[in-house]
């Protein structure tokens, strides 16, 4: 009785508390301080015809840089927790086979989502989408391969060369443009090109490019920890 | 019938499909059914972001909140189900 009038109090101070956001709310007619800027002064100074893109890898790339950390964090703790003992390593599982429908249908829809995914990561600066949204697209085709065909073992040093590799990459190409451009982060040290080609936007699809990488590595490396996990006793 | 009631009425479709999925992950006594409702509630917000034009956001959701953490969740309970036996 007590527990569900307290659960009831919680709800109705929710409900006070999104009514109170509701009512003050004023959608705005113009775009005001910084996001004015952006929005005038985006497309001329970084080139890049997705100004999310401009804004997440630019002008706020150091939070960018940041969440990868988070990510990379996140993975080592799993790793850290999911580690196996010597003898559960060496142990050979063989798991019951899939349906037929789930292997025909992934050996021709993993390559076209890899596909997909890299091509949401080099057009981050032209179409939505971008290094993280490319890397959580290439991790779920990794995820769709391991579920049609659950003995797979995945290459682990394979990940970890790509994910260090990439987060140092992303590290460098910061401070160079540090030194030759405005700033860490700063996308001016290529020339910036003709405004919404492919190869545009300076530094922004190599940065991230790299970004995709890493983040699909990442979580990669996560679900090749949880199916090893399996293995232990 | 204009473009802007449509996209009224089918926003607030999917978003009592949401709830109605919400409500079936937590009162679901079977847990592989909850987990597979939770994808179910990620993969409607992700058409409710498509519909607020955040196409990124979107992607996101429908890759990490459907597919990845509905597999993470499967390893987890197979497990839980290993030692409970």
């Amino acid at each position: 009785m007590i527990k569900n009038f307290l659960i009831g109090l919680v709800l109705a101070s929710f409900v006070y508390m999104f009514y109170n956001l509701y009512e003050s709310y004023e959608p705005k007619t113009e775009l005001t301080g910084i996001a004015a800027h952006y929005a005038e002064n985006g497309a001329k100074e970084v080139g890049a015809a997705n100004l999310v893109t401009a804004v997440v890898v630019t002008y706020r790339g150091f939070d960018t840089m940041g969440e990868v950390t988070i990510l990379f964090l996140t993975a080592s703790i799993i790793g850290f927790f999911l580690k196996l003992s010597k003898a559960d390593e060496d142990r050979v599982i063989v798991h019951k086979g899939t349906s037929e429908l789930l292997i025909t249908s992934s050996q021709i829809l993993v390559p076209i989502i890899f596909l997909f995914g890299i091509y949401v990561f080099m057009n981050g600066h032209l179409t939505p989408g971008g290094g993280f949204q490319g890397g959580a697209i290439i991790a779920s085709g990794i995820a769709l391969s391991i579920m049609a065909n659950p003995n797979r073992e995945i290459n682990h040093h394979a990940i970890l060369w790509i994910e260090s590799l990439s987060g140092i990459a992303f590290v460098m190409l910061g401070i160079l443009g540090l030194a030759l451009a405005g700033g860490f982060l700063d996308n001016r040290f290529i020339n910036l090109g003709t405004f919404g080609d492919l190869f545009s936007a300076g530094a922004i699809p190599l940065i991230y490019s790299v970004i995709g990488l890493k983040v699909g590595a990442e979580i990669s490396n996560i679900l090749n920890k949880y199916q090893k996990s399996q293995k232990e006793s | 019938m204009n473009k802007e009631l449509v996209y009224i009425i089918l926003a607030l479709g999917i978003g009592a499909l949401t709830i109605i999925m919400a409500i079936i992950a937590i009162l679901n006594k079977k847990l592989s059914i909850a987990v597979i409702a939770g994808g179910v509630v990620s993969l409607f917000a992700s058409i409710l972001f498509l519909l607020m034009a955040a196409p990124d956001v979107a992607m996101t959701e429908a890759s990490i909140g459907s597919g990845l953490a509905t597999l993470i969740f499967f390893y987890v309970l197979n497990k839980i189900k290993k030692y409970n036996d």
